[in-house]
């Protein structure tokens, strides 16, 4: 019986309340719990944030509350590979909105969008601190640097 | 071979990105295919601070610079420089004044100018390693505190040392510990910022990932001195190379004993943990911080009550930001009179600045408080990329401001630089030459801060918005005569009716860019020209007819067919203005500089 019981349980939902049970009874275990479920999900789609709210006893209003407020949380699903384009200042100055353009025409997406076979999201961000190689970019938290526009098609080639 | 050598292969996010991990392996292996194992050992340090010129390596002990290395350099590395003891000269770094090769590090101006206290490991020692930490006086300073001084001692050697917050706004980091150990209370928390947001500043970060067991020790004399017995170190998401390093050297100083209870037998207790922040600029003021630690939306409330009296979970807390804890140990073990020969009457100390833009030796930089602009950007960094004109320095992030040539003698201290419109902020200090639009950049921060903006005070809710659209009119041509005193009002109005300090210093990059560089503006509004050449729908591209060689490059790759001409009638290239997206592609492809905008 127990083995047809598993088959029912969604994996991601072990995970999900494993990191719930870690962090629920510690001080403050909102923001941690959302960044351990985004990582299981890869976003926090509302059957999660339902699913925080009842185990935690946090109303769904305040963790939407949170989920809205910081830049690094997401509500749809992300591509398999998240483009972030630094535009610090040191990127700006160097050149970095023609590396936007450039990457916004090459998968003919805009900001914050996924390209529509789920390869890429790509998400325009304010500093990655790396500003000796500006400017960059980081996929899948793998930075590349001193780029020109021409350098682009050839990077993202390298991404499935 | 005589003496041993060692080899400091960079691992930073900058180096690593620029392919400096592998080549710790490949050194690792033809060192011993040469058998030369026994004297010479590889070691993958924290940021070395030449981030321009990575992936860097330097010999040791000779001190000797490689630039530019990767894989297929290595076997010729090991072969002429460690075998034979001669240079690899096209790995070394040019100097752009004498046009020379240079090879050791006293003399590359880059570092040979800077006076290196706090990061004095930083691209030394393995971060991953507390050995390498304690052989180089690491955790003397708090072996020190608990064995020979009283929490007041340590508070008093603060307070003398002169050591201001390094955080932005320098307030004397002694008196701030002062009101968080004066207030009575069973619990208090003390907090590390490491939310280092301003865009253009790394220091922070490189200090987590190349000395991470500075900012423990700092931490530790500081919860000594006030009163705490646990802490937390708030870390951007977006920095996961130093939350790693710092994981590693918590886990570590725990079982060396230097975290935890009881610690050196002292009676004393202390316990650190890791916030990985969720990204919000705003996280960087300490109210909003404590904010998001309990679990909240990051926004900043009134004070007081200052955290120092009820901050964390209500318990009086004090927070100081990344640099200013990694300056601690260095005052507890040297002390404060040592500390207080280096910065000025009222800055003292040294201060890590972040020099990038188009500057030629980008990097961290650290010299004393006092040292002038003119000699961190020409000195140090060497002047400007490709012999362009300097034209200014952006100093402290989206809170500062923007200073001209004629500034370049100030005097990098907290006073000096809130005089002149600009602040210490937490350090960038971004370069702009002659191709760089001022009104753009006060465009740009605009930008940042209207998306940063928690929302909770109307004048930077929608002031930010406003102020940004008006910018961003005037950079299409689109400006208004009354435009600029519009600015000014609103500018003004932010500052006096905001909370916090995002608010307060928002318009600060309009402010300053408004009074040091006013006829760019005025260009842009009355003349609808860019004087910089930025603004692309102010530029007018013509192609000359005597420079034309009909090559017909630029009609070929125009993304709006806008370029005529034909060679064999002999018609010359011509550009239709109305159709022309002033994208720039035709200057980028001609080979014969037939084409110029203005």
């Amino acid at each position: 019986m127990s083995t047809a019981c598993e088959e029912l349980v969604d994996p991601k939902q072990i995970k999900l309340d494993q990191i719930i049970d870690k962090h629920k009874h510690g001080n403050g275990p909102l923001i941690p719990i959302l960044q351990g479920a985004q990582e299981v999900y890869g976003y926090l789609p509302a059957h999660v944030i339902k699913h925080i709210s009842k185990a935690t006893r946090i109303p769904v209003a305040r963790i939407y509350g949170v989920v809205t407020f910081y830049a690094q949380f997401r509500q749809t699903p992300v591509g398999r590979n998240l483009i972030n384009i630094c535009l610090g200042t040191a990127c700006h100055v160097r050149g970095g909105a023609k590396i936007v353009e450039t990457i916004e025409k090459e998968l003919k997406i805009k900001d914050g969008a996924t390209t529509e076979d789920g390869r890429f999201t790509l998400e325009v961000i304010a500093c990655i601190g790396a500003c000796g190689l500006a400017p960059v970019i980081s996929i899948n938290n793998e930075v590349h640097g001193r780029l020109l526009p021409e350098s682009i098609a050839g990077i993202l080639a390298k991404y499935e | 071979m005589a003496e041993n050598q060692r080899i400091l292969v960079c691992a930073g996010t900058g180096c690593a990105s620029s392919g400096a991990l592998p080549i710790i392996d490949i050194l690792n292996d033809e060192i011993k295919r040469q058998g030369l194992e026994e004297t010479v050992s590889v070691v993958g340090t924290g940021c070395q601070g030449f981030c321009e010129k990575g992936p860097t390596l330097v010999i040791e002990p000779q001190q000797i610079l490689y630039t530019r290395v990767t894989g297929e350099d290595v076997a010729e590395i090991v072969e002429q420089e460690l075998i034979k003891g001669e240079r690899v000269e096209r790995l070394l770094l040019v100097d752009q004044t004498t046009q020379k090769p240079v090879s050791l590090m006293a003399d590359i101006k880059f570092f040979a100018k800077q006076h290196r206290i706090i990061l004095h490991n930083c691209g030394v020692i393995d971060p991953k390693k507390i050995e390498d930490y304690t052989a180089r006086d690491g955790y003397k300073g708090i072996e020190k505190a608990l064995k020979e001084m009283s929490p007041e001692d340590v508070l008093e050697e603060v307070k003398k040392s002169g050591l201001r917050g390094r955080g932005g706004a320098g307030f004397p980091t002694g008196l701030k510990w002062g009101f968080c150990r004066s207030t009575p209370s069973d619990k208090k928390y003390i907090i590390c910022n490491a939310d280092e947001g301003d865009p253009g500043a790394f220091m922070d970060r490189s200090v987590l990932e190349g000395d991470p067991h500075s900012v423990i020790e700092g931490m530790l004399i500081g919860a000594y001195a006030i009163g705490a017995d646990e802490g937390y170190v708030y870390c951007r998401a977006e920095y996961p190379l130093a939350i790693k390093h710092l994981g590693i050297a918590i886990r570590q100083a725990e079982e060396a004993g230097y975290l935890g209870d009881n610690i050196l037998g002292s009676g004393f207790n202390f316990h650190l943990n890791v916030f990985e922040g969720a990204g919000a600029f705003v996280c960087g003021e300490e109210t909003a911080l404590i904010a998001s630690i309990e679990g909240k939306r990051g926004m900043p409330r009134v004070r007081p009550p200052f955290p120092a009296v009820s901050g964390l979970w209500g318990k009086p807390t004090n927070n100081n930001n990344v640099e200013t804890w990694s300056n601690i140990p260095h005052i507890l073990r040297n002390g404060a009179e040592w500390y207080g020969q280096f910065g000025t009457e009222k800055s003292k100390g040294t201060k890590i600045f972040a020099l990038t833009g188009k500057v030629n030796n980008t990097g961290l930089v650290e010299v004393p408080m006092g040292t002038t602009l003119r000699e961190i950007i020409f000195g140090i960094g060497d002047g400007i990329q490709g012999g362009k004109k300097f034209k200014a320095v952006q100093i402290g992030g989206p809170s500062g401001g923007c200073l001209p040539d004629d500034m370049l003698d100030l005097s990098v201290d907290y006073d000096t630089l809130m005089q002149a419109g600009a602040m210490v902020g937490s350090g960038g200090l971004v370069i702009m030459d002659e191709t760089t639009c001022m009104v753009d950049i006060a465009r740009y921060f605009l930008n940042f801060t209207k998306k940063e903006s928690c929302g909770k005070c109307t004048p930077c809710r929608e002031g930010t918005t406003r102020m940004y659209e008006i910018l961003d009119r005037i950079t299409k041509g689109e400006g208004k005569e009354e435009d600029l005193d519009t600015l000014e009002t609103l500018a003004l109005t932010i500052k006096e009716t905001s909370l916090c300090g995002l608010g307060q210093s928002a318009p600060n990059p309009i402010l300053a860019t408004l009074k040091y560089f006013r006829h760019e503006y005025e260009a842009h509004i009355r003349n609808h020209k860019c004087p910089a050449h930025n603004c692309s729908a102010l530029l007018s591209y013509t192609i000359d007819v005597e420079k034309c060689k009909m090559c017909s490059l630029c009609a070929k790759n125009c993304p709006t067919n806008c370029i005529s001409g034909d060679k064999k009638t002999n018609t010359p290239y011509v550009i239709d203005e109305d159709k022309c997206i002033k994208c720039g592609t035709c200057i980028d492809k001609c080979k014969f500089g037939a084409v110029s905008r203005a």
